[in-house]
C-alpha cells in the first residue's frame, strides 16, 4: 500500500518547532503527538505504539543522543524508525546521529517535500519490516524469531543440551479413512493447537510437523533451566487436552483420539539447516533419534509417554514413572532404561 | 554590514505552505517565547553555564530561522558556536536584534 498514514511522535524541547512539525506532518495526513524531551518521549514509547519519530537533538533532560542509544538498547524499540530533525551545528553530530540507528536527517527548518519522501519511505520500512516480524511470527515461533532478530540468519548448529520430544495420533492413517478430506484437516487444526499451546507453555518450541506428527524442543534455542522436567510437563499437558477432546468427540460419537509421546534429553546440533533460500530452525543427533524411537515404542508397551533416563533423572516426581523393561532400540548399540508415565 | 531583519520570501513561503492562519499563531507563539529564551540565554550567561547558553543560542537560532529572521539567527548561531567570552556584551546585542525582529514580525502579522 502506497503513502500509509501513520503515527509518529514527534520530540523537540522548543513549543514553534512542535507546533510547526505537527502541522508539518498532520498536513501530510499523518497523527502527531509529542514530547518535549527525551525523557518524556521515552515514557510515551512505553506506554503506546508509534509508526516512527521526528527527533531533535539538542534537549534538556535526555537529549537525542541518549534516545537513540536508549532505542537501540531495547529490542522492542530497536526498529522504531528515526529521523533526526534538527539545526544541530556540526557534520559530525549528524554523522553521529546515523551511527546510532537514526533512518535520516533532515535539517532545520524542515522541508516540506523533504519530509514528506523521508517519512513516507520510513513508515513503508516499518511497514514490510512489521509485515517480515509477523511472517515470522507464523512461520517460526516466538523463540526462533527472537533468535533471529538477536543472533541473525546463519546456516549452521551449534551442540547444545536440550530435550526432543516427539508426539503423534496413533493409527490416525485409518482414523482418517473414514473422514472427509475437510473434517480431517478440522481434526488436525484442532489437534495442532491445543499441542501447540502445550509445548509453548512450558517454553518450547515446535520444531517439525508431519501429517499427524510432531517434533518439539526445550531448552533450545533459548536455554530452559529444566528442559526435561518442561518437556515431561508439556507432555502431561497434551495428555489431558487430548482427554478433553475425547470428551468432546464421544459426545459427538465420534471415535477416541490417542496419542503417544516419546521424550529425550541429551546432546544435540542445533540451528538452522536447509539453503539460504529456504531454511527451518531443527535439531539432528542421538537424542532425537531416540526420541522418535520411543514414541514409536509407545505402541508395543501401550503407555501413552516414554521417557529415557536421562530425562528421567532430571524430573522432579519419579513418583508418576514406572520402569519399562529396557530395550534396545535400531541404531543403538546399547540396551536402554525406558520409563513409562 | 547590516543584515536583512526578515527574508519576506520565507515567511511568505511558511504562510503559503502552511496557511496563513498556522503562520500568524507560530509567530504569535514565537513572541510568547522569544522573552523566555532570552532570559535562559541571559541566565546561563550570568551562572556560566556553557552548555545551558549553547543550547537557548540554538533554541533562538532555530526559531528565527523558520520566519526568516536572519540577522537574528546569525547572530544566535554565533553565540551558540562561540565561547561565554563576552556572552554579556552579545546577549544584550541579541536582545536588540530580538526586539527589532519581533517588531517587523508584527507588522507582518498585521498585513
Amino acid at each position: 500500500m502506497r503513502d500509509a498514514k501513520g503515527h509518529l511522535l514527534i520530540v523537540d524541547d522548543n513549543k514553534v518547532n512542535r507546533l510547526l512539525m505537527c502541522r508539518s506532518v498532520e498536513i501530510l495526513g499523518h497523527r502527531a503527538s509529542t514530547a518535549e524531551n527525551g525523557k518524556v518521549a521515552m515514557q510515551m514509547l512505553s506506554e503506546q505504539s508509534f509508526d516512527m519519530m521526528l527527533l531533535d537533538i539538542e534537549m534538556p533532560e535526555m537529549d537525542g543522543f541518549e534516545v537513540l542509544e536508549a532505542l537501540k538498547a531495547d529490542s522492542n524499540l530497536r526498529d522504531l524508525p528515526v529521523i533526526v530533525t534538527s539545526s544541530v551545528e556540526g557534520l559530525d553530530n549528524i554523522v553521529r546521529c546515523i551511527e546510532l540507528g537514526a533512518e535520516d536527517y533532515i535539517p532545520k527548518p524542515v522541508n516540506k517535500t523533504l519530509l514528506n519522501a523521508r517519512v513516507s519511505s520510513s513508515l513503508e520500512k516499518k511497514r514490510l519490516y512489521d509485515e517480515q516480524k509477523d511472517l515470522l511470527r507464523r512461520f517460526a515461533t516466538d523463540e526462533v524469531a527472537q533468535d533471529l532478530r538477536e543472533q541473525g540468519f546463519a546456516i549452521g548448529g551449534r551442540r547444545i543440551s536440550a530435550t526432543v520430544l516427539f508426539c503423534d495420533i496413533r493409527d490416525f492413517t485409518a482414523l482418517s479413512e473414514d473422514m472427509a478430506p475437510e473434517d480431517t484437516i478440522d481434526l488436525l487444526n484442532t489437534y495442532y493447537t491445543l499441542m501447540f499451546e502445550a509445548v509453548t507453555s512450558h517454553g518450547g518450541i515446535v520444531s517439525l510437523m508431519v501429517g499427524d506428527g510432531l517434533m518439539a524442543l526445550f531448552g533450545a534455542p533459548q536455554p530452559l533451566d529444566n528442559s526435561a522436567q518442561c518437556a515431561v510437563s508439556a507432555a502431561q499437558e497434551m495428555q489431558s487436552m487430548v482427554a478433553g477432546l475425547n470428551e468432546e468427540r464421544a459426545a459427538l460419537e465420534q471415535p477416541e483420539l490417542k496419542i503417544g509421546v516419546g521424550i529425550a534429553t541429551g546432546e544435540v546440533v542445533a540451528g538452522y539447516a536447509g539453503t539460504d533460500a529456504r531454511a527451518t530452525y531443527t535439531c539432528i543427533g542421538k537424542t532425537v533419534n531416540l526420541a522418535a524411537r520411543l514414541e514409536a515404542h509407545t505402541k508395543v508397551v501401550d503407555h501413552a509417554i516414554l521417557i529415557d533416563h536421562a530425562t528421567w533423572t532430571q524430573m522432579s516426581d519419579h513418583q508418576a514413572c514406572q520402569p519399562v523393561s529396557s530395550v534396545q532400540f535400531k541404531g543403538f548399540s546399547e540396551t536402554l532404561n525406558v520409563f513409562g508415565l | 554590514m547590516t543584515q536583512p531583519l526578515i527574508d519576506a520570501s520565507v515567511l511568505d513561503e511558511l504562510s503559503e505552505a502552511m496557511g496563513q492562519d498556522f503562520a500568524a499563531e507560530l509567530i504569535a507563539t514565537f513572541l510568547n517565547e522569544g522573552p523566555v529564551m532570552l532570559a535562559q540565554l541571559k541566565e546561563a550567561a550570568t551562572a556560566e553555564d556553557a552548555d545551558a547558553y549553547r543550547r537557548a543560542a540554538h533554541s533562538i537560532k532555530s526559531n528565527a530561522q523558520i520566519f526568516g529572521a536572519t540577522a537574528l539567527a546569525n547572530q544566535a548561531r554565533d553565540m551558540e558556536l562561540g565561547t561565554l567570552e563576552d556572552a554579556e556584551l552579545a546577549v544584550g546585542s541579541l536582545e536588540t536584534t530580538y526586539d527589532q525582529t519581533a517588531q517587523a514580525l508584527k507588522v507582518a502579522l498585521d498585513a
